[in-house]
């Protein structure tokens, strides 16, 4: 609990945001080890349960013919849409400079990488011989959208990994010699000789730009052809030519609420107020809500072609789902996906860090149930009717889907035992050099003349011509450069506090 | 070239189930428990599909004989990752269960749900793994099978007129199904040869494939009186 730091050499300086954002890699707390002990035991029990499975063949499911798919692979379709969280906003954020990011992107990478294991994960746990799932490496199909969902996914996992990792350095160099133990032995290793010189930042800060540029069309790639794993079937209801970018707006969509989930979780537990502010809160939630319309109009788009076209068997799926045995779970979606997060999103004074996680679990829960009513429904009614049944998932599954939640949370609570949650030198340099770079930027937005109107004097400006109203513009622009970030820079710390 | 093929006349089906017995026997499939099948986990290739034709009061219902259609353009084959599910040159769709990794996407993909998955390890009772027939193999838990138009029947009837120095005879290579079917109902044969029965009956008025708006080109034709298909 309180173990001796650093007893055998002399603790190094620590910054202030060092001290604070180390807090939660040194000190466990009761809570921690009680929820790691309950979670580990879940995850157990699901690994029984698939050991169970493994031994008596999938007929310990709730699936039959012709439901061949269920709870496992709605699960990949949801786990691969949380992976969304991480690498894509927060490329996004990098790339678009927003300052607010970086207290952000850490806690959503981490998302990405850690449930990617899961989706990819439900896949072999869905197959049949899951011994022989290395066969899609020595025969591969490429006519297969299932061959180019394991071509996407593990690019996508290598490339995310990497996103993670390389902002992930500069902060690994910081903790050698800080925590000592076991650790010391882990940091050494994954820091390959980065010592965080001038030289060193510069190429990292460099490969992190670039790599954001990369993993975006990494990450549509991945979720559209999720998508075309159904799409490109000619079941009625999958066969849809928007499910590529439906998905997608879907993953983002349950994305943002799993990264807001998962910020106001850690902010309350690790104490991290100071880094996550209401503001950072306010934005995501305003993207949520952006994307909470989004979803709207594609799910709308998608009902309405298909009740319009009233072809008899898409109309079968459709009926069995606004008002068929699946109705509770679709009109649950759409007051978990639309209703609670619009009526809360959209007002400033609902839009608080409370608020905000009541929407973001409630579009997790709508979002779950999105994808399980776009595969259950589909299967239960196909083109030909061979058996009247309904799906019900059985312990096995249920007990597994607990166990990848399980599993996924306590991975992320050990990654906290290893690194910061929020990543030190990123804030760091915000403090540093955030507010005159984010000043000059405005800078360059605003119109010059107006701005030489203001600042030249008046004089000058009374009897010049273009000419010398020109070269004295150099002059004066540096002045008010220098003005301006002054005040911007007051503007932005006054926002900090 | 060859491209194997089969009408069943439902004007001449009596729904006796002759052909699922067979088909049973012929390819080793495991008999289904009656818990396993009304939970929908019977293994079997074909199976009799009742159907109502007709509005009411005018109907009828059919015992439709339901096998794979045995597609020319199979949306099975190409959602396979592993490429386990085959069409051959002879246009019949097979299995290859030693590389089936039981994804089950042809089975998802399949718009007439005619694949099948081993739920579990099969169960012969009573001494029927006496009687298994040699010529096809024992399917294991966790993959896809489907009908095959009994190909080991084929591979064998060309053994045959290899062995005695002449052409493939088309009478000599019938699926167990046709071959058991006491109304003659099923017709099975060659559908490019010209003057093969199953070629003559595929251009019958009264033929009708299923699903062929779907484009699949189903080689698995019914038969069925103009007048009620009509209506």
């Amino acid at each position: 609990m309180n173990g001796p730091i650093a007893t055998t050499a002399p603790a190094p300086i620590e910054t202030e945001h060092e001290r604070a954002l180390f807090h939660h890699i040194r000190h466990t707390g009761r809570g921690f080890k009680i929820l790691s002990v309950v979670l580990a035991l879940i995850a157990a029990w699901g690994l029984t349960a698939w050991i169970w499975q493994l031994t008596h063949g999938l007929e310990v499911t709730g699936l039959f013919r012709p439901v061949y798919w269920g709870i496992y692979i709605t699960n990949f379709v949801f786990f691969i849409g949380v992976s969304h969280a991480g690498t894509l906003i927060s490329a996004i954020l990098r790339l678009s400079k927003a300052e607010w990011r970086r207290s952000v992107t850490r806690m959503a990478e981490v998302i990405t990488v850690l449930v990617l294991f899961f989706g990819a994960g439900n896949v072999i746990i869905d197959m049949g011989r899951p011994d022989r799932a290395f066969y899609v490496l020595l025969h591969p199909n490429f006519r297969s959208p299932l061959l180019w969902d394991v071509c996407a996914i593990s690019l996508y996992l290598t490339a995310s990994t990497i996103y993670l990792f390389l902002p992930l350095l500069p902060d690994i160099a910081r903790l050698r010699g800080k925590i000592g133990g076991w650790r010391e032995r882990v940091y050494r290793a994954l820091s390959f000789g980065y010592d965080d010189t001038p030289a060193q930042r510069g190429k990292v800060e460099k490969a992190i730009n670039i790599l954001a540029v990369i993993v975006l069309p990494i990450a549509i790639s991945v979720h559209t052809v999720v998508s075309w794993v159904f799409a490109m079937t000619i079941q009625p209801m999958w066969h849809s030519t928007i499910f590529g970018p439906y998905f997608v707006a879907g993953a983002i969509f349950s994305g943002i609420a799993a990264i807001l989930t998962f910020m106001v979780v850690l902010r309350k537990v690790f104490k991290l107020e100071n880094y996550l502010r209401p503001i950072h809160f306010d934005y995501l939630g305003r993207l949520l809500l952006v994307m909470t319309l989004l979803w709207f109009y594609f799910t709308f788009a998608e009902h309405i072609t298909t009740w319009y076209g009233n072809e008899g068997h898409e109309m079968k799926v459709l009926s069995a789902k606004l008002s068929g045995p699946y109705s509770p779970f679709f009109w649950a979606m759409v007051a978990t996906c639309f209703v609670i997060p619009m009526s809360i999103l959209c007002r400033r004074s609902t839009r608080s860090i409370r608020g905000v996680l009541i929407a973001s679990i409630s579009v997790n829960i709508g979002m779950y149930l999105e994808r399980y009513t776009i595969v259950v429904p589909t299967l239960v009614n196909p083109r030909v009717h061979l058996t009247q049944a309904l799906y019900s998932p059985s312990w096995v599954e249920w007990s597994i889907l607990a166990a990848c939640i399980s599993a996924f949370i306590l991975l992320y609570m050990g990654f906290t035992k290893l690194f910061p949650i929020v990543s030190v030198w990123e804030v760091e340099e915000g403090m540093r050099h955030g507010p005159r770079e984010t000043a000059e930027r405005i800078k360059t937005f605003l119109p010059e003349e107006e701005e030489k109107k203001r600042t030249c004097t008046t004089e000058t400006q009374r009897e010049g011509s273009a000419e010398t109203q020109r070269d004295m513009g150099e002059e004066k622009r540096a002045g008010a450069v220098a003005e301006a970030v002054a005040g911007a820079g007051a503007d932005a710390e006054g926002g900090n506090k | 070239m060859t491209r194997w093929g089969m009408v069943i006349d439902l004007d001449r089906c009596t729904g006796c189930g002759a052909c699922v017995v067979a088909c049973r026997q012929e390819n080793n499939v495991p008999v289904a428990s009656e818990d396993d099948y009304y939970k929908g986990r019977n293994l079997d290739w074909i199976q009799l599909a009742r159907h109502v034709d007709g509005e009411y009061p005018n109907t009828q219902v059919r015992q439709y004989p339901f096998l794979c259609m045995q597609c020319d353009d199979p949306p099975c084959i190409k959602v396979c990752p592993v490429g386990a599910t085959y069409r051959d040159e002879e246009g019949i769709v097979g299995q290859i269960y030693y590389r089936c990794i039981g994804c089950r996407y042809c089975t998802s993909a399949c718009p007439y749900s005619v694949k099948v998955f081993n739920w579990k390890k099969p169960t012969w009772p009573d001494g029927t793994d006496r009687r298994q027939n040699p010529d096809v193999s024992i399917r294991s838990v966790g993959i896809v099978e489907k009908c095959t138009f009994c190909h080991h029947r084929r591979q064998r009837a060309k053994e045959v007129a290899r062995a005695e120095g002449r052409e493939l005879n088309p009478s000599d290579y019938v699926p167990a199904c046709a071959e058991i079917c006491p109304a003659g109902a099923m017709v099975f044969g060659d559908l490019d040869d010209k003057g093969s029965d199953v070629h003559r009956l595929a251009e019958d008025p009264r033929a009708l494939r299923m699903m062929e708006e779907l484009g699949t080109k189903p080689k698995v034709i019914y038969l069925k009186r103009v007048a009620e298909a009509k209506k």
